[in-house]
């Protein structure tokens, strides 16, 4: 429980992600909305979403992201741009680009949007188009083009995964030649959908070797023409992240329904209530709900965590791939090689290393390969379907 | 992108686009937010930079500052502090 003492520690949030909606044109292997997605459908209203952008600004929030699903799906995202500017956050629209036309463009620029982020699948037609299961490839071209025109900063976010890493030189050149400020190259964080594919998207170990030394080459020739992060790949790396920089520190999720979470994905964690906006105030979720506190600071870690000299830098990790690849949302990350379950990581990545040396990539790049499914695209059919498993397999162990 | 003119007495710096800088009751500190981050800045980048309008050149804009902290002697240390800055994208000037 949360006392007068901890309020005095603990800063308000500085970050609001509206999640305005899981409606999405999109189809993405590695979306990270939750699988059973469909079954949340109820969405807040514009009034609600007004009264949550007063109450995380009067906290001291001063970033807002508007993001989804496709954000540009809700007819009224200039309201709150423009109310969420007004209220003297910094806003940025993180957006697929379907649906910004110009007259919409020219609408957020009168709101006062300061930011784009743009997503990108893949530098070519085929591979965006294939993993999104669309044809938006030369849109987004377009979309970046109107992007520049009005002046705002533009960042490119494209997830590396098995199918488009090849392409890592040919993304960071189609980003440079777009004029984005920053491109963020972010290998694939095995959640939600990307964990359902997993098997087909984990790059091999030499793949990623490459990818980083592509990436090197090009920062130097760019200079800082284009900053580029090349976001941390975890299964490889064997280093837990400090997630969300800290549970409950400096992040606030409102999702489409209004339910607050210390992360995107926190909602799958079992044995947690996460408050909705519906039924409480910002700052009451912030600083007492259960399931805020729960995982902030070390006092919840067992061992190998509690009295690892690395505790405070990484947190333990991330709470969602404990429980994703352990079953149990309390041990450390088995990312880290103190991880009792770590031999779990290593038997993922060795067998992404086989099927690759086997050449079942070769023979089927994103079909089924040997023991493995067909990639499964993110609609609500599939959540429905998939969610509707879940629910019959949830007293089995996750990820064995 | 604006070729990297020296700066100069003359040169009128501005915060550079896509940066934003406001004072924040929370932080007890102005910020520079830019897209997803926020840099807190010291109460003396505060200060230059919340003149960094675009219309006061270099010297009026140290000349400002020297008046308004009745001190002397801040062009050599406002000028390295507007270098570093354009190198972070904080600050431009033509």
């Amino acid at each position: 429980m949360a006392t007068a003492t901890q309020h005095r520690e603990l800063n308000p949030p500085l970050w609001l992600l509206a999640e305005l909606t899981y409606r999405c044109p999109l189809h993405c292997v590695f979306c990270y909305n939750p699988v059973e997605f469909a079954r949340h459908t109820e969405e807040l209203s514009t009034a609600d979403w007004l009264r949550v952008l007063r109450e995380g600004r009067a906290m001291g929030a001063v970033q807002c992201g508007f993001s989804g699903g496709e954000p540009l799906l809700r007819d009224d995202l200039e309201e709150l741009v423009a109310e969420a500017r007004q209220l003297g956050y910094y806003t940025n629209l993180i957006t697929s680009g379907v649906g910004l036309t110009e007259a919409r463009a020219a609408a957020l620029k009168r709101a006062g949007l300061d930011h784009v982020q743009l997503s990108f699948q893949d530098s070519t037609r085929e591979i965006n188009d294939l993993v999104t299961r669309t044809t938006t490839f030369g849109l987004k071209q377009k979309v970046a083009r109107s992007i520049e025109a009005n002046g705002w900063p533009m960042v490119i976010n494209v997830v590396i995964h098995r199918l488009n890493i090849e392409h890592i030189g040919r993304i960071i050149e189609m980003a440079a030649d777009l004029g984005a400020e920053y491109l963020e190259l972010a290998n694939t964080q095995y959640y939600s959908w990307a964990h359902v594919n997993r098997d087909q998207l984990l790059p091999t170990r030499e793949q990623l070797i490459r990818a980083e030394q592509e990436t090197d080459r090009w920062r130097e020739k760019l200079g800082d023409k284009m900053r580029i992060f090349f976001v941390s790949p975890d299964y490889h790396e064997a280093k837990p992240k400090k997630c969300m920089n800290g549970w409950g520190n400096i992040f606030l999720t409102i999702t489409p329904d209004g339910t607050a979470l210390p992360c995107h994905t926190a909602r799958m964690l079992p044995g947690l209530i996460f408050p909705n906006v519906r039924d409480m105030g910002l700052k009451e979720i912030w600083f007492d709900s259960e399931g805020f506190n729960h995982y902030r600071g070390t006092g919840w870690m067992k061992e190998p965590c509690a009295s690892c000299p690395d505790k405070e830098k990484d947190l333990g990790g991330c709470r969602c791939q404990a429980f994703l690849l352990s079953g149990d949302p309390d041990v450390a990350d088995p990312v880290c090689p103190k991880s009792p379950h770590h031999h779990l990581v290593e038997t993922i990545v060795a067998a992404a290393d086989t099927r690759a040396a086997s050449g079942a990539d070769a023979a089927a790049p994103w079909g089924a390969g040997q023991n493995v499914h067909p990639l499964i695209f993110r609609g609500p059919k599939e959540s429905l379907s998939l969610s509707a498993t879940d629910a019959l397999t949830r007293s089995g162990k996750p990820g064995s | 992108m604006t070729s990297a003119a020296e700066l100069q007495p003359d040169s009128r710096p501005r915060v550079g686009t896509g940066f934003r800088l406001q004072w924040e009751p929370a932080q007890d500190c102005h910020v520079l937010l830019y897209p997803e981050g926020m840099v807190k800045l010291n109460q003396s980048a505060g200060e230059i930079l919340s003149r960094c309008s675009g219309e006061l050149t270099v010297a009026a804009l140290v000349a400002d500052l020297e008046a308004s902290f009745h001190t002397a002697g801040l062009m050599d240390d406002v000028q390295a502090f507007l270098r570093m800055a354009r190198q972070q994208k904080w600050v431009a000037w033509e």
